[in-house]
């Protein structure tokens, strides 16, 4: 990892790590875009919000651990975890469920591990995770795609329920907001209702949610761009792709009125997300060949078996972390073979 | 080190080997029940009465328990106080001993109080086994009760709830709301955030201890390995 050697140079080589968040964060526009379009302008405001916080924790954490400011505040890190756990949060998420969540992941997860290059758990995660057990009602509170909620809140809308807690005039929070489609088929089958009863409703779309599924081709869009770019590798995506794929396979065929279908897990919830730009995260990955397909693919099966038997109706942040909290352990034991030396 | 003898014993026992903070002795009942200040108050005040009572008894029976069998003794003595100290609460604070559950029972294996007991008050005098005992049990209150009232705050938004369990009926007007809008954070009243904040105020009494100075350092480090430092149970 460039990122820990002490006193490199920012942009003195093409993967300098400013470089590869520039490039990430371009990464994650198509996905951003179509969350403006679908879903209103919570979205933009929230990333703003996560990512001053971040930049502000970020500096005085620098100061305080005596560490340059300069280059730290500016090698970009700190913006692609506050971007990244924007995403992952309700975009209509109260202004201090966001900035806690921001702190923490700047402040604890980050620095109090030694900083960027050694910090064990995913920052943007760690702190997504901890708001959403310590905030349930403000975490799952999800906006419904425009052509649900038949209306758009503008800037000052969205800006108003994230600051002051309700939409200006005529709009209602509870006509923009509704359950996630995950969360809604949790809920159906709570209620001994049937899969495919569950997905008659009119959140679900073709391949997974209405305007979720078109979220997820943007960060898939952005993430075989980031592969083309070899910013990262493919072994992560694609083991854990792979691995929710599979077990969902496995699952719908043995009874598809309880389990959903393998294409809905791949297009629903963070799954695309997490695949192309969370688990990846060089930092907390695995990071021998083989360690990480079993990283990417323990990611994918957690996530799995957090969506279909946990409380959760997702599971990625959980799962990453605690494949997060595996990867040395991954690593030790997958260290490849020095030249010459015989197998134990 | 002109000092009173006591009052250095007072300094280590609370603050230089602390035995939350800096032995990380008995933190499974430290984390399970200190959600509230008066959660952890009540618990800590129990577990000072069991470390004095022991101590004291250990050190007053210290020449007619041969020293092949002194663990079992100490372990008979330390499990008849808690008892005593479990039926009390049962008895007295009925609703509070609810509250705590098997907690109070569960000081009866805590290993700092075996530990005071055996490697001080089994070989020390009456008068300075019960004052390590004191000192001892008040650096596990603290610390209990410094860790209560934070995640009683963070988790909760509110200073003294439940008072009621350990003051009576009157003092359940005690209870003051900090925030009415704040939903409190539900990880920190679950044990996984009990152990960030502990880890919270563990740093920060490192940071009070070594700051500035690296004489403050060498100073820890020798109070330290000249009192009981022992690997954590």
């Amino acid at each position: 990892m460039t990122s820990s050697m002490p006193g490199f140079a920012p942009d003195s080589e093409p993967h300098s790590v400013s470089s590869i968040m520039r490039q990430v964060l371009y990464a994650l526009v198509p996905g951003i875009a179509l969350y403006v379009w679908f879903f209103g302008f919570g979205i933009v405001i929230n990333c703003l919000l996560a990512t001053s916080v971040a930049l502000v924790s970020e500096g005085i954490m620098l100061r305080l651990r005596k560490r340059p400011v300069t280059p730290f505040l500016t090698d970009g890190s700190a913006v692609v975890t506050a971007v990244l756990l924007a995403l992952a949060m309700p975009p209509y998420a109260p202004w201090w469920v966001t900035s806690i969540a921001a702190i923490f992941a700047i402040v604890i997860a980050k620095h109090l591990y030694g900083g960027l290059g050694y910090n064990p758990f995913n920052p943007a995660m760690a702190g997504y995770a901890l708001v959403l057990i310590s905030f349930p009602a403000e975490m799952t509170t999800w906006p419904l795609p425009h052509m649900l909620s038949e209306m758009r809140p503008g800037f000052i809308d969205s800006a108003m329920i994230i600051f002051a807690d309700q939409p200006t005039g005529a709009l209602k929070l509870d006509a923009l907001t509704g359950a996630t489609p995950l969360a809604h088929v949790k809920s159906e089958l709570g209620n001994m209702r049937m899969v495919s009863e569950a997905v008659g409703a009119p959140i679900f779309g073709m391949l997974g949610g209405k305007g979720w599924e078109w979220l997820s081709l943007g960060y898939l869009l952005g993430g075989v761009w980031l592969l083309y770019k070899k910013i990262i590798k493919w072994q992560i995506p694609v083991s854990m792709l792979a691995g929710l794929f599979i077990m969902a396979v496995v699952f719908y065929l043995s009874d598809p009125e309880i389990y959903l279908s393998p294409v809905f897990h791949l297009f629903s919830g963070a799954t695309m997300l997490g695949a192309f730009f969370i688990a990846t995260d060089p930092v907390t990955a695995a990071t021998t060949p083989l360690g990480r397909i079993i990283f990417g693919a323990g990611i994918g099966i957690l996530t799995y078996v957090i969506r279909a038997w946990a409380a959760y109706p997702d599971g990625l942040a959980f799962a990453v972390l605690l494949m997060n909290a595996a990867a040395p352990t991954i690593d030790h034991y997958t260290q490849p073979r020095i030249l010459g030396e015989g197998r134990q | 080190m002109s000092r009173h003898p006591d009052l250095v014993i007072l300094q280590d026992r609370v603050w230089d080997t602390n035995p939350a903070l800096v032995q990380l002795l008995g933190l499974c009942p430290l984390l399970a029940v200190s959600d509230t200040f008066i959660k952890g108050f009540a618990l800590g005040l129990a577990t000072l009465l069991a470390v004095l009572a022991t101590s004291v008894t250990v050190s007053a029976l210290r020449y007619l328990v041969p020293h092949e069998v002194r663990v079992p003794a100490i372990v008979l003595l330390l499990a008849s106080f808690v008892t005593i100290i479990d039926l009390g609460l049962k008895a007295y604070f009925y609703e509070l001993s609810e509250v705590l559950s098997i907690f109070v029972p569960l000081i009866a294996v805590n290993c700092m109080i075996i530990a005071r007991a055996e490697e001080f008050a089994a070989c020390s005098e009456v008068r300075l086994s019960l004052f390590d005992g004191l000192a001892t049990g008040l650096g596990f209150l603290l610390a209990l009760a410094a860790l209560g009232t934070l995640r009683e705050m963070l988790g909760y938004g509110t200073l003294l709830r439940d008072a009621a369990l350990l003051f009576g009926e009157r003092a359940g007007g005690l209870e003051i709301s900090l925030d009415a809008h704040y939903p409190g954070m539900h990880l920190v009243r679950l044990p996984a955030g009990a152990f960030f904040i502990l880890g919270l105020l563990i740093a920060l009494r490192r940071a009070l201890d070594t700051r500035g100075t690296a004489e403050a350092l060498k100073g820890e480090h020798a109070s330290v390995n000249d009192s009981m430092g022992h690997a954590p149970a």
